[in-house]
């Protein structure tokens, strides 16, 4: 990407020389009296501020071209390279970020639940266990209820020691399900970049267009367009600094209850 | 209770469902938008609404106040989960009828108590 300095009025310096020296003998022409030559200069000068647009657009349309080449992603094992290549444009590597995300909120899901019944089944097994061995303190228990306790505990000892084993490793596969975000992260961030340079580039269109403008005299109507409040906004960022926005469920609840909630 | 949850987002619908089941709330159905939503409203004999606001097709306001313009559907109680935290979309909801409002992201104490206080409301 080159030439995000230049001064970009849309003129390069050869072509200012070009006007200067038409526009002198322009006058001259007109002070002669010799006006065919006179308007021919200054279709001249129109060619003149035409070309130079001409350049300035063909050039920025480069730069965007190259931005979007080189709008890729480092591919960083040969199963990823496979899936990475197929994915040339911003909203592809947008999706794989939903996918990713998703995938791994799933996983994480299966996980957590099936955990969260195992955690549970521990807890009933250990305060029933619990009762009984009160019992037992209190010397309520008969030989035969001893007995049998005795053979529960010893299957409960082996089956606590299984569901922890299992319970730890769907933790760890829970660690590991997070690992989306080192992907999806650098994947966000040349998006991000792309998104910049796009910017930039439209923005100088913006500052060309504003100059062709003000050389023929154009005047936009600018259009406010109303949205419409049922539409959702998402997710707002910089909530804390924002004083048209809640930044969080306390403001929330202070707003509602301020309207008699 | 049958409890009706509507968002474009499977795993959201998924934690609210996770999180009502921890709640005591077992009997619970999805959609993932207002569209599909109203229909199942309508046919289905609902005791509760958890809607998303942001969601393609009908939105979650748009669905809240055609359930509040529905004579059976009115007294339906609504609680809103979702991101949207403008102040004025926040009173436009409380306008349409909303009993309840959540802001993503949300824990599950937090749940718990708007859903605990929508229901002692209405007892």
């Amino acid at each position: 990407m080159s030439n995000n300095n230049e001064d970009h009025t849309g003129l390069d310096p050869e072509a200012i020389e070009k006007l200067r020296s038409q526009a002198s003998e322009l006058m001259e022409q007109v002070n002669a009296g010799n006006y065919a030559r006179a308007m021919s200069l200054i279709s001249d000068l129109g060619d003149v501020r035409d070309q130079s647009l001409y350049r300035e657009v063909g050039r920025l349309t480069r730069s965007l071209h190259e931005a979007i080449r080189n709008f890729q992603i480092d591919p960083r094992n040969a199963e990823q390279q496979e899936a990475l290549s197929k994915m040339t444009d911003a909203s592809d590597r947008l999706e794989y970020v939903v996918q990713m995300t998703g995938k791994a909120a799933n996983r994480t899901m299966d996980l957590v639940e099936e955990t969260m019944p195992k955690a549970m089944a521990l807890k009933d097994q250990a305060s029933a266990f619990r009762d009984d061995w009160l019992r037992l303190r209190r010397r309520e228990m008969a030989p035969e209820e001893f007995r049998d306790l005795y053979g529960r505990l010893d299957s409960f000892f082996v089956s606590l020691a299984e569901e922890a084993d299992t319970i730890y490793g769907n933790l760890s596969e829970i660690l590991l399900a997070q690992d989306f975000q080192d992907l999806t992260g650098q994947v966000i961030q040349k998006v991000t970049t792309l998104v910049k340079e796009v910017e930039d580039h439209l923005l100088n269109l913006v500052v060309m267009a504003s100059h062709v403008d003000q050389l023929t005299g154009t005047v936009h109507e600018l259009e406010v367009q109303e949205e419409s409040p049922d539409k959702g906004h998402g997710p707002q960022m910089k909530a804390a600094e924002r004083a048209d926005v809640v930044s969080g469920q306390d403001d929330v609840d202070d707003l509602l209850s301020s309207l008699g909630f | 209770m049958k409890i009706l949850i509507v968002d474009d987002f499977s795993t959201m619908r998924r934690i609210i469902k996770n999180l009502l089941r921890d709640l005591g709330f077992t009997n619970t159905d999805e959609a993932d938008d207002g569209n599909t939503a109203l229909p199942m409203l309508k046919s289905g004999k609902y005791d509760f609404l958890v809607t998303d606001w942001n969601m393609p097709g009908m939105t979650g306001i748009e669905l809240l106040k055609h359930v509040r313009a529905d004579d059976n559907l009115k007294t339906l109680p609504v609680l809103m989960v979702t991101a949207e935290a403008k102040r004025d979309q926040i009173v436009a909801a409380a306008q349409a009828g909303v009993n309840g409002y959540v802001v993503k992201p949300f824990t599950a104490a937090v749940l718990k108590e708007k859903i605990e206080k929508i229901f002692e409301r209405i007892q």
